[in-house]
C-alpha cells in the first residue's frame, strides 16, 4: 500500500493469449507511469481490445505478468478491480434506468451512502454535460451522450487507473472534441489513462506516450515526436502545369517518385532550409517550371504504415 | 507514507457487500420491470389466456371425460375442469415468469452492462441473486393475477388457511428452482430471441404432465414421460394442497425435483457467469 507511488500504474511484461489456434497477444510489454496518458494505438484486430480485457481483469493471460495499480492481476484481482475504472467499446449502461438512475446504481454499488451518492451523481451530471437529461432513461440518449454516461459511471467509484476502450469510435466530430476535453481534465485530476483508438490523430491529441500494437506485439513506443522522428517520411512535394516540366524535374532529380495525381513528384527530403535551397537551385539551372512546392514532415500516418510494414491491411483511418 | 494524497481517494475497503449488492441489484431489477411493464403483462397474459381457452372452450369436453365422480353433465363438467386444470395453469405462470428472467438476463449480457459489473469489486453473485430476487417477486404477483382469474372463472379450491400457505410455500420452492434453472439458460443463450425461446419447454411441460387431463388417458410411452416428468409431481402436490386431496409420495418427490433443479441450475449459473468473456 505505501510502495505505490514509486510503481507505475501499469507494468506488464510477456502477456500471450492465444483463442484457439489465433495468436491474440505475442509477448506484449508495456509499463505506464502513473498520471499520464498512455494510448494503444493499432489497427482492427491488432489486440488492443484483448489487451484491455486481459488488464481489466475480464480475461485471463496465457502467460506473461502485470501489475495493475501496484497489484498483482493474477494473485490480487479484487483489489486490481477496486483501483480501476473501465469504459469499454460498446456501452454498458442500463437502457431502460435514466441516466441519473444509472449514476446512483454504480454510487449504491461502491456503498457511498444515500446523500454521498446523490451528490455525487448531480456532480457528474453536471461536469458530463447531462443534467438536462437526467431523468430521461439511458436508452433515448443520443451516442454522445451515452459514451459520456457510459465514462461519468466509471468516475463514481474515483478509479486510479482507466481504461478507454476506443473511446470515441462512432462518435461525431463535436463529441469526439468533447470526450478528449474530458480525458484531459481527467489527467489533470491525477488519473491514469490507458486509451486504445485506431485514430492516429487522437494518439497524437491525447497521449503522453505511445505504444504501436500489431499483429499482438508492440513495434514501436515513445512520444508522437519520438515516433515521428523514427522513420522517415519527410518529403518535398512538387507540382506541374505542364508534364514536360515534370519530365524534366524527373531527370535533374534522380530521387523523386511520381505522386498518386499525374503532374505531381515526391522528393525525399529532411525539411532543413539548405536542403530545400539546393533542391530549388537544381531545378532553376535547368529552368524547370514548379507550379507549387510544399514541405511534408512525417506525420503518425507515415509512422503507422512504416512500422506496420503493409499498408493494405492496417486499416487505421485519419479523420 | 502513502501514495493516496497525490492518486486521488484511498483504496476501497476490499470487504464483499453480498447483501447490500444484492439489495441494490433488486432494486435495481424491479426499476427495469416498472419501466417494461409490457413484458410483465405479456408473461401474465399467457397463462390467463391459456387458462380462459380450456377452461371456456375446452373445459366442458374435458370435464365430462374426466371420469369418476367429479363430472356431472356438461355445466357440472366445466366447473370440474375449471378445479383440475388450476394447478397446471399456476405452474405454468411460474414458467412464464421465469421466461422473463431468461429474457432480462440475456438482455443485460447483450448491453454489455454484465461486463461493467464484472469489472467493479462487487460480490460478484449479487448480479445473479438481484435477478432471482426479482423474479421470485414478480413471480408472486402474477400467480395472484392468476389465481384471481381462476377463482372468477369458477376454481373452487377447499384448502383452508393452513393449505394455501403450504401452497404459497411450495410455489416459493418450485419457482426458486426454476429461476435459477432460467438464470443459467438466459446466460448460454446468445440472444435476446434464443432467450425467449430456450424456457419454452417449461411452459409445455404441464401438457405433456398431469396438466390438463390425466395421464391414464395418454398411449403407453407419452403416459411414462408424464409419469416420470418433475412436473407431474409438482401439479399432483398443488392440486392435493389445494384441493385438500392425498398428495402421496408425490410431495416428497417435487420437492426432491426441486432440490435438483435448483442446485443444476445455481451450479450451472454460477459457471457461466464466472467463464471468461469468448471475444
Amino acid at each position: 500500500m505505501t510502495s505505490t507511488l514509486s510503481q507505475p500504474a501499469i507494468a506488464a511484461t510477456g502477456l500471450r493469449k492465444s483463442f484457439g489456434d489465433h495468436v491474440v497477444l505475442d509477448g506484449l510489454q508495456l509499463t505506464v507511469p502513473r498520471g499520464t496518458v498512455f494510448s494503444l494505438l493499432g489497427a482492427n484486430g491488432a489486440g488492443k481490445t484483448t489487451t484491455v480485457k486481459i488488464l481489466s481483469t475480464l480475461l485471463r493471460a496465457d502467460a506473461g505478468d502485470a501489475r495493475v495499480a501496484g497489484h498483482d492481476l493474477a494473485r490480487e484481482p479484487d483489489a486490481v478491480r477496486a483501483a480501476i475504472g473501465v469504459t469499454g467499446q460498446f456501452s454498458a449502461v442500463d437502457n431502460l434506468l435514466t441516466g441519473e438512475e444509472n449514476l446512483r446504481l454504480m454510487a449504491d454499488l461502491h456503498h457511498l451512502g444515500r446523500g454521498e451518492g446523490r451528490r455525487r451523481a448531480a456532480q457528474l451530471l453536471e461536469q458530463f454535460g447531462l443534467t438536462e437529461a437526467a431523468g430521461k432513461p439511458a436508452a433515448t440518449y443520443s451516442g454522445g451522450m451515452r459514451r459520456r454516461l457510459d465514462l461519468a459511471m466509471t468516475l463514481v467509484g474515483s478509479p486510479q487507473v482507466i481504461f478507454l476502450d476506443e473511446p470515441t469510435t462512432g462518435l461525431d466530430p463535436r463529441s469526439r472534441r468533447d470526450m478528449w476535453q474530458i480525458v484531459r481534465d481527467l489527467v489533470a485530476g491525477g488519473v491514469t489513462i490507458f486509451l486504445t483508438t485506431q485514430y492516429l490523430e487522437e494518439a497524437d491529441e491525447l497521449a503522453d506516450r505511445i505504444a504501436v500494437l500489431d499483429r499482438g506485439r508492440v513495434v514501436a513506443e515513445g512520444t508522437a515526436e519520438e515516433l515521428k522522428r523514427r522513420i522517415p517520411g519527410g518529403h518535398v512535394r512538387l507540382r506541374f502545369a505542364d508534364p514536360r516540366d515534370l519530365d524534366a524535374a524527373l531527370r535533374v532529380l534522380g530521387d523523386a517518385s511520381r505522386d498518386n495525381d499525374a503532374l505531381a513528384l515526391r522528393v525525399p527530403s529532411d525539411g532543413s532550409l539548405r536542403s530545400l535551397k539546393t533542391l530549388i537551385g537544381r531545378l532553376d539551372d535547368q529552368a524547370v517550371e514548379v507550379d507549387e512546392l510544399s514541405v511534408h514532415t512525417p506525420d503518425l500516418d507515415d509512422v503507422f504504415l512504416a512500422l506496420t510494414g503493409d499498408p493494405t491491411t492496417g486499416k487505421v483511418t485519419t479523420r | 507514507m502513502s501514495a493516496h494524497t497525490l492518486t486521488g481517494p484511498p483504496p476501497a475497503n476490499l470487504r464483499f457487500h453480498p447483501l447490500r449488492d444484492s439489495a441494490t441489484m433488486l432494486r435495481r431489477n424491479l426499476k427495469r420491470m416498472l419501466r417494461y411493464p409490457s413484458m410483465t403483462v405479456m408473461l401474465i397474459g399467457m397463462p390467463v389466456v391459456f387458462l380462459l381457452l380450456f377452461v371456456y372452450v375446452l373445459g366442458g369436453t374435458l370435464g365430462a371425460g374426466l371420469g369418476g365422480a367429479a363430472s356431472a353433465g356438461a355445466a357440472g363438467g366445466r366447473a370440474a375442469y375449471a378445479n383440475y386444470v388450476a394447478p397446471a395453469i399456476i405452474l405454468m405462470t411460474v414458467a412464464s415468469t421465469v421466461q422473463g428472467t431468461a429474457i432480462s438476463i440475456a438482455m443485460d449480457m447483450t448491453e454489455g452492462i454484465i461486463t461493467r459489473f464484472r469489472t467493479m469489486h462487487i460480490a460478484r453473485v449479487s448480479v445473479l441473486t438481484g435477478h432471482v430476487l426479482g423474479s421470485m417477486i414478480q413471480a408472486m404477483i402474477s400467480l395472484a393475477v392468476v389465481i384471481g382469474v381462476a377463482l372468477l372463472v369458477g376454481f373452487r379450491p377447499t384448502a383452508g388457511l393452513g393449505g394455501w400457505l403450504a401452497t404459497a410455500g411450495f410455489l416459493l420452492v418450485v419457482t426458486f428452482a426454476l429461476v435459477w434453472l432460467s438464470v443459467a439458460l438466459g446466460q448460454v443463450s446468445k440472444s435476446v430471441e434464443t432467450a425467449s425461446n430456450l424456457p419454452m419447454p417449461l411452459v409445455l411441460l404441464p401438457f405433456l404432465g398431469s396438466g390438463f387431463v390425466p395421464t391414464d388417458s395418454m398411449p403407453a410411452g407419452l403416459r411414462w414421460f408424464a409419469e416420470y416428468q418433475p412436473f407431474t409431481p409438482i401439479i399432483e402436490t398443488l392440486r392435493g394442497l389445494l384441493m385438500e386431496e392425498p398428495i402421496g409420495n408425490n410431495g416428497w418427490i417435487a420437492l426432491a425435483w426441486s432440490a435438483v433443479i435448483a442446485l443444476g441450475g445455481y451450479l450451472w449459473s454460477k459457471r457461466l457467469f464466472n467463464r471468461e468473456s469468448a471475444n
